[in-house]
């Protein structure tokens, strides 16, 4: 109940245009999560160290609590929840995550997606170590990283038509 | 037989039962943001509440001026602890016996302890509204050294006890102290340190750290005036635990009390206790008639709800010369805060501490834990750990170090000396646990073999004169762990939360089509108990692991629990699963011999199906079963196909390891990097070895950031140093090690399908293996013990202490 006066804010995301009014200091994350109840992308700090709330803004990664939702004002976002075909198909990288055991508590999960999502299209055929310091920026408190890795590399290696490997045990 | 009829391989392989690599089913949500997390809940009318904290550690509060709060627009109240007292909820019991301020009552004992709630129309108008509560502090001294909690002119922490001698846990000997708790033998113990060729000494600081789970802790409440009741959402490891303690407090009854655990963003010991945000959030919903939702931020979470460790433990050792161990002393100064908030059974005012004696054969040995309250943050929770067996291996993987370092041998060779033998199994041990089952040496070998511990030691040897030499400035160290955990709690002759025995519990129906529901009294934060638990069933009772659905976390539903920690999942719920599948299975079993007209004894269980002994071709499977259980059962028994079972287990378990770390320390900048990290397990029957080996990254990394870096530290104002992601070491992919994992299996002898937990041993063994490796880099200089945590800052003036840098 603020009595800041509101101001317009038009966004697509996931392909979908949506205008609000909104508060000059309402966080990006906030917008996405409260505002278009898309809670794919999470909240797990207050520094901008976590990662949890990241997402694809005009093809780059930015971490949506960084940001007021107005400086978003005109842009394109792809979240979590536009990453599968729109038949339901799943992205090479949520498959992979499953497939490769990356991901527990699944919190982390959303943004990492994303970041790697990212990093794959500057980057097409990471090396791991490429993979390690380009979600540097994400942090994952369940799985030591081991399988994140293994999971953006499965599907790197399916985006290149590379037959990919299941998780050794 | 014709083609089509699958073979018992393709039977088995379709049920994806126990020991498979199932693939999780809660990743088909997760991946796709479709999870459910408190925050991510939404009712209509919702407020918003948020915290008014202490800016002082220690101060008396002289007034709180809610009214400039209370006058700007979207405020709905500001609760105080006067308001709470009208409720009797100005304070609150906590687990281990005390109680703690919901509100700070007429002073605050910490920094950042809660002081008044503010309920709001929305977060950002919250958060405006504490920033106008004004609040007059009167300053008190402040006591943040436990070594000080108990000198005669420490300041009084506790006014409401402090002339209270006798507390939860017996004797108060000072107005700072909690209790004292001792177990063993100490004039045996005496006797052998007496006779003993050698003895060690060293004090052993396990540092104050803080589970740190990626979602911070929340909660929504909502009450309904009209029916009288509470819902309440929350990251809640216990949610039985919960709807108990809030009726307890609330006097609602429980059965008008629904709580909901939904998807939980990983709990590490955080989300077990109850905490004032949950019930300011509840009293909230009660006075406004709206639902409430408080969503910690994560300088709240990292400063307030539950840190963990925080020991000073001084160590003793006894040997004969040759190295055999005689006797074992310990004596804790344990730093509980404000508060004993400790979430451990609560017969166990130092959790299983006693396990400290760890994989060795210990004839005597006696401890001492004194617990004192100091000006810091309540918790004591055990962080991937079962109730202070991290400690208790510390203890005793660094005091094995410092022994053989005076014995002039090798740590490995020390260890095997002592270790308890396999025929020793059940093991009796000097503090009074009875191990179950274990092959120590068998793991040890394999894990020396595996990392070519010659060589290495061969390689540090060749290092070591290269850096005397002024070649490199580079050390070695090599890292040896080999813990024994204690899980699964517990047994309800000894461990009980406010009376409630700690069983576990778990509901099977099976449907007439041949599907199933399982209920649990536990709670996922991330283990995949959607995933094994139905593993267990598939191979119980042969119905399609995709086929059973596993809910946990509804308390209208589940059956009670006890909930997730301390690694008692499988233990506990897993032997709960497989009783209640058991009784299912004899149901059908009896309408199995009824279909096929022949007696139940003259049938033979074959993956999926009951079949005539001799005749594979006459079976039922257990989908015709289930369908005949409800609509033709056989006459006098009664329709369905389900079953509870609680199981209150005979025993623990007793997991087991062995670790070992490579690393290479920069001496110059106190940089050290792992080199190598192999771990292998011990955690009996595996369930799914996918799940177990992401359980082992996960706590190595865990302990990795613990040994090398993270903490919560103090300065002498009460002020708490780095509680934000700014300065609280979280290791990145980057630096995280690769991770080599291994096993070896040794079933329980007293749980139904074997298995003894294995999510918190990594982190139990991974502690002292990083710290021994960086002990060791620096033991031949004559150094016995650096303390943790070991990052570059302390490593460097160690290495400085040692005159490296002359
Ligand atoms: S919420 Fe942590 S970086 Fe955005
Ligand atoms: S899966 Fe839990 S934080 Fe990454």
């Amino acid at each position: 109940m603020s009595t800041i006066e509101q101001v317009p804010v038009t966004v697509t995301v996931n392909g979908k245009k949506y205008q609000r009014f909104v508060d000059p200091r309402m966080l990006l994350i906030h917008f996405i999560r409260e505002e278009l109840n898309l809670t794919g992308a999470h909240i797990g700090c207050d520094t901008s160290h976590c990662g949890a709330c990241t997402v694809e803004m005009n093809g780059m990664s930015v971490k949506s609590c960084t940001m007021f939702a107005v400086q978003a004002d005109g842009a394109s976002i792809t979240t979590i929840e536009g990453m599968a075909a729109p038949d339901g198909t799943l992205h090479a990288l949520q498959e992979g995550f499953r497939m490769m055991h990356g991901l527990q508590c699944g919190y982390c999960t959303p943004g990492m997606i994303m970041r790697a999502h990212v990093l794959l299209k500057e980057n097409p055929d990471p090396t791991e170590e490429e993979i390690r310091s380009g979600i540097a920026g994400n942090l994952c408190r369940c799985t030591g990283y081991q399988n994140i890795v293994k999971a953006i590399q499965y599907a790197a290696a399916k985006l290149n038509g590379r037959t990919v490997q299941e998780a050794a045990e | 037989m014709n083609d089509m009829t699958p073979t018992r391989e393709q039977r088995e392989a379709q049920l994806q039962g126990m020991g498979c690599k199932r693939k999780r089913v809660e990743d088909i949500r997760f991946t796709q943001g479709k999870g459910n997390y408190v925050d991510d809940i939404k009712l209509p009318g919702m407020l918003y509440g948020d915290f008014v904290r202490s800016s002082h550690a220690h101060a008396r509060i002289k007034g709180i001026d809610a009214s400039k709060a209370l006058a700007l627009p979207g405020v709905i109240a500001v609760l105080t602890a006067e308001e709470l007292k009208g409720l009797n909820l100005a304070w609150m019991p906590t687990l281990a016996g005390d109680m703690q301020m919901v509100l700070a009552d007429g002073k605050v004992l910490f920094q950042n302890q809660e002081v008044a709630f503010v309920v709001a129309e929305d977060r950002y108008t919250a958060a405006d509204a504490i920033e106008l509560v004004e609040v007059e502090y009167e300053e008190l001294p402040v006591l943040v050294d436990p070594w000080k909690a108990m000198a005669p002119d420490a300041p009084v922490l506790r006014e409401d006890i402090k002339d209270k001698t006798e507390g939860a846990h017996g004797r108060r000997e000072h107005y700072n102290h909690i209790f004292k708790w001792q177990v063993g033998d100490r004039p045996g113990t005496d006797e052998a340190f007496a006779r003993a060729d050698v003895t060690i000494k060293e004090t052993f600081y396990y540092h104050r750290t803080h589970p740190c789970p990626l979602e911070t802790c929340a909660a929504l409440a909502s009450f309904d005036k009209v029916k009288g009741e509470l819902t309440l959402w929350g990251t809640f490891q216990a949610p039985h635990v919960v709807r108990t303690v809030a009726s307890l407090l609330s006097k609602i009854p429980e059965s008008k009390i629904h709580v909901i655990a939904p998807d939980i963003g990983g709990g590490f010991g955080n989300k077990v206790g109850v905490y004032p945000g949950y019930v300011c959030a509840i009293v909230a919903s009660i006075v406004t008639g709206r639902p409430v939702k408080w969503v910690e931020d994560r300088m709240e979470n990292l400063s307030t709800t539950s840190f963990a460790r925080d020991y000073h433990m001084t160590t003793e050792l006894a040997a004969t010369k040759d190295g055999r161990i005689t006797a074992m002393r310990v004596h804790v100064l344990a730093d509980h805060g404000a508060f004993d908030a400790c979430a451990d059974p609560s017969k166990w005012p130092a959790g299983f501490m006693n396990i400290c004696t760890g994989s060795y054969d210990i004839p005597v040995a006696h401890l001492t834990v004194d617990g004192v309250y100091t000006n810091k943050a309540p918790g004591g929770v055990a962080y991937r750990c079962s109730f202070r067996v991290t400690e208790a291996v510390y203890a005793i993987e660094r005091a094995i170090e410092v022994l053989a370092q005076k014995l002039g041998m090798d740590s490995v060779d020390l260890r095997m000396k002592n270790f308890i033998r396999r025929e020793q199994f059940p093991y009796q041990s000097a503090l009074g646990w009875e191990y179950d089952s274990g092959d120590y040496y068998m793991a040890m070998q394999k894990a020396l073999d595996a990392v070519g511990y010659k060589e290495l030691r061969a390689e540090q040897a060749r290092k070591r004169e290269a850096f005397k030499r002024g070649e490199t400035r580079e050390l070695m160290g090599i890292g040896v762990s080999f813990f024994t955990e204690i899980v699964g709690a517990g047994p309800s002759k000894n461990c009980d939360i406010l009376g409630v025995a700690m069983f576990d519990s778990c509901e099977i129906r099976v449907h007439p089509t041949g599907s199933a529901i399982a209920r649990m009294g536990t709670k996922t934060q991330g283990q995949g108990h959607e995933t094994t638990y139905a593993q267990i069933i598939a191979t119980e009772i042969g119905i399609p692991a995709d086929d059973i659905m596993v809910e946990e976390g509804n308390t209208d539903t589940a059956p009670y629990g006890l909930g997730t920690y301390g690694s008692r999942s499988t233990p506990v719920a897993g032997a709960a699963i497989a009783m209640a599948a058991r009784k299912i299975k004899a149901k059908a079993q009896m309408i199995a011999a009824y279909l096929l007209e022949v007696h139940e004894d003259d049938l033979e269980w074959d993956v999926d199906r009951f079949q005539v002994k001799g005749l594979p071709e006459k079976f039922k499977t257990m989908k015709d079963i289930a369908w005949v259980a409800y609509n033709a059962p056989p006459p006098g028994m009664e329709p369905g196909l389900e079953a509870v079972s609680y199981y209150d287990p005979p025993n623990m378990t007793y997991p087991f390891g062995a670790y070992i770390c490579v690393m290479d320390i920069d001496v110059d900048t106190g940089v050290a990097k792992t080199r190598r990290f192999y771990a292998l397990d011990d955690c009996g029957t595996r369930i799914n070895p996918m799940i177990i080996e992401g359980q082992v990254h996960g706590g190595l990394t865990e302990a990795f950031a613990v040994a090398m870096g993270q903490e919560i530290d103090y300065d002498e104002a009460g002020n708490v140093k780095g509680a934000s992601f700014m300065d609280f070491f979280l290791p990145t992919a980057v630096e995280t090690p690769y991770w080599e994992t291994d096993y070896t299996v040794t079933p329980s002898p007293h749980h139904p399908i074997g298995a003894k937990g294995v999510g918190e041993s990594p982190h139990v063994g991974g502690v002292p293996c990083f710290s021994n490796a960086v002990n060791d880099a620096f033991a031949f200089l004559g150094s016995t013990h650096i303390q943790m945590p070991h990052d570059p800052w302390r490593i460097w003036k160690a290495a400085e202490r040692l005159g490296l840098h002359q």
